[in-house]
């Protein structure tokens, strides 16, 4: 199970040249004859010329997984009280479209989101003429200047983090969650006079602190390896987050598996130390999003 | 005063429900029902879409590549019941009460953790037929005679994986198998067996039933509920999967082999820019994944003992 990990580490230290050497024993090519931690050091250099490379990837990925963790948690839980706690008309009818769509295959909506995202620029232009939607923004800080992308569309954060931002599934698993908060909290605060906006941030979500840290894992995980929608929105490199840059790089140095297997381990790495620390919230997170469905 | 309370509860749950229904009606319920209407178009983005009625879906059915994918990923498909076999027997291994447990199980988890492009570009290393881990093992581990004999009876060996069409899609399958073994599959089984009561095994014990036959008599229908949504939830991911790794891996090649329907999808929708035959293609794959919904719902009954 943990052999190839044990192999992409000693892979990632080999000089370039061992890497292309038969070996007659498995164990002479799992141990690297030599260690040179210099080709993490390589992966960082040789790809600063692609748009900023691996530092700029990562501060990509993290950026655009930490807003649509906070999004999607944020808007979720509002929705999921909503959903488990308020009276209103069509309550249960929205529900019950909110469930349809999780078993919709990701093409479909994807194909009108990518759409609209090409054509949305044109529009804006028409509607504000005096901003200009299409230029790449360039932003400079500490004397260097940093590509950001554009406002809107294709090659902007506003496209990789929009339309990912609000999650059917967050919404569907914190409503079983509160549904099974006992009420008499809220009774007693309701008498007290606390309006529902107070009862939501005072009672309901200190009480789903698990659930909530369950979601926020999950979704940061899955931001972080999140590819498809990227992929056919960036095509920048400076705009690249991490999967799509390792692709690049996979592209460049299509050979040089040294250094490849260094730049897989930098990507993978943050996950296993995130996955690590958060542990028992995975567990517990599986279990409740499929047993209580 | 309790109808006034009333409209306030209402616009309260309008208010909380507001951003997220915004985003759920702008990017997930519009797009669903502008693709249904795409699909009846034809359009490269450039020019005006052109209205072609169904033609889209009769185009569909007679495209012989379009077959070959669905075909290809069916194939994929073939390692589900592997795959939950092996996550049932790792819970098994783990539901034991021994000191250092959760290592193994923390261990076991990593690679579905970590699934993506990192591992998709070990594991196409991994596979390269000269240097590669798997074939240094095969050729200096396995038996001299055996790689001889397997190789007397014309097969290549040890085998070029990913570029050849005959191992891709194992090789794409084995690893798979690695991916999801110990995952969230063998987490839900986990669950299901601690809630397998004790005295069933004892009463067992007692009529004097070997190992075997407590599996299959207790263990076995005890976790169908759970082996039947694991089955359902990876039909529904494999009949949509396969687009990531061959990307990453093989560009859906060689010859086509490991393109699955989610793979020609994109390239229909992202890299021709085939809007109208795309969308008919992804409403296509819809309807598979709600019909083998329902089917289950269906037959769950059935095979499932609560």
């Amino acid at each position: 199970m943990l052999l190839p990990f044990v192999w992409m580490l000693a892979t990632s230290v080999k000089p370039a040249g061992d890497v292309f050497t038969s070996f007659d024993s498995p164990m002479k090519a799992l141990v690297p004859r030599e260690v040179q931690w210099q080709n993490y050091g390589k992966v960082y250099d040789s790809t600063q010329a692609m748009g900023g490379g691996f530092a700029r990837w990562y501060l990509n990925s993290v950026f655009v997984a930490v807003v649509v963790t906070l999004g999607q948690v944020t808007t979720s839980a509002c929705a999921a009280y909503a959903f488990a706690r308020l009276k209103f008309p069509g309550r249960d009818k929205l529900f019950l479209g909110y469930l349809g769509t999780m078993m919709i295959p990701g093409a479909v909506t994807m194909i009108p989101n990518f759409i609209l995202m090409r054509k949305i620029t044109e529009w804006l232009t028409v509607a504000a003429p005096f901003v200009n939607w299409d230029a790449p923004r360039v932003v400079s800080l500490f004397g260097r200047a940093y590509e950001v992308g554009r406002l809107v569309g294709p090659d902007s954060y506003a496209a990789l983090i929009v339309p990912v931002m609000f999650s059917a599934y967050g919404t569907f698993m914190l409503r079983q969650f509160f549904m099974s908060i006992p009420r008499d909290l809220e009774e007693a605060a309701t008498i007290d006079g606390c309006g529902l906006f107070r009862i939501f941030t005072t009672i309901i979500v200190p009480l789903s602190k698990p659930a909530l840290a369950t979601l926020t894992i999950f979704t940061f995980m899955g931001n972080w390896q999140s590819f498809y929608w990227p992929l056919v929105m960036v095509t920048q490199d400076s705009m690249k987050t991490l999967p799509l840059g390792l692709l690049s790089f996979m592209g460049l140095y299509s050979t040089q598996w040294a250094l490849l297997m260094a730049g897989s381990m930098m990507m993978i790495l943050p996950m296993i130390i995130v996955f690590i620390l958060g542990q028992k919230w995975f567990i517990s997170g599986i279990q409740l999003g499929a047993l209580k469905g | 005063m309790a109808s006034t309370k009333r409209g306030q509860s209402a616009l309260a749950g309008y208010l909380f429900l507001l951003p997220n229904l915004l985003g759920f009606l702008a990017f997930t319920l519009i797009p669903v029902l502008a693709s249904l209407g795409l699909s009846f178009f034809e359009w490269d983005l450039f020019t005006p879409p052109k209205f072609v009625g169904l033609h889209n879906f009769a185009m569909l059915m007679k495209d012989r590549e379009f077959w070959y994918y669905a075909f290809n990923a069916f194939f994929l498909m073939l390692a589900i019941p592997v795959n939950i076999l092996g996550s049932l027997l790792l819970a098994m291994a783990m539901n034991q009460k021994l000191r250092g447990i959760v290592v193994f199980r923390t261990m076991y988890f990593m690679p579905s953790i970590v699934a993506g492009v990192g591992t998709y570009l070990l594991w196409r290393w991994i596979y390269n037929p000269d240097y590669g881990l798997i074939n240094t093992i095969i050729a200096g581990w396995f038996p001299r005679w055996f790689n001889d004999w397997i190789r007397s009876l014309g097969m290549d060996w040890p085998p070029p994986w990913l570029t050849s069409v005959t191992w891709a899609k194992p090789a794409l399958m084995f690893m798979s198998f690695w991916t999801v073994v110990g995952g969230y599959n063998m987490i839900l089984y986990l669950a299901a067996l601690q809630g397998v009561s004790p005295e069933l095994y004892e009463a067992a014990d007692i009529d004097g039933a070997n190992q075997w036959q407590k599996f299959w008599a207790v263990t076995w229908p005890l976790v169908s509920p759970t082996t039947f949504f694991i089955f359902t939830m990876s039909v529904i991911g494999g009949l949509q999967g396969g687009f990531e790794q061959a990307f990453a891996m093989t560009r859906g090649g060689p010859a086509g082999a490991t393109t699955t329907i989610s793979y020609y999808i994109y390239n229909h929708a992202f890299a021709w820019n085939q809007m109208g035959y795309a969308a008919a293609m992804a409403w296509v794959l819809f309807a598979a994944v709600f019909a083998v919904t329902l089917m289950n719902w269906r037959m769950g009954g059935r095979i499932v003992h609560y």
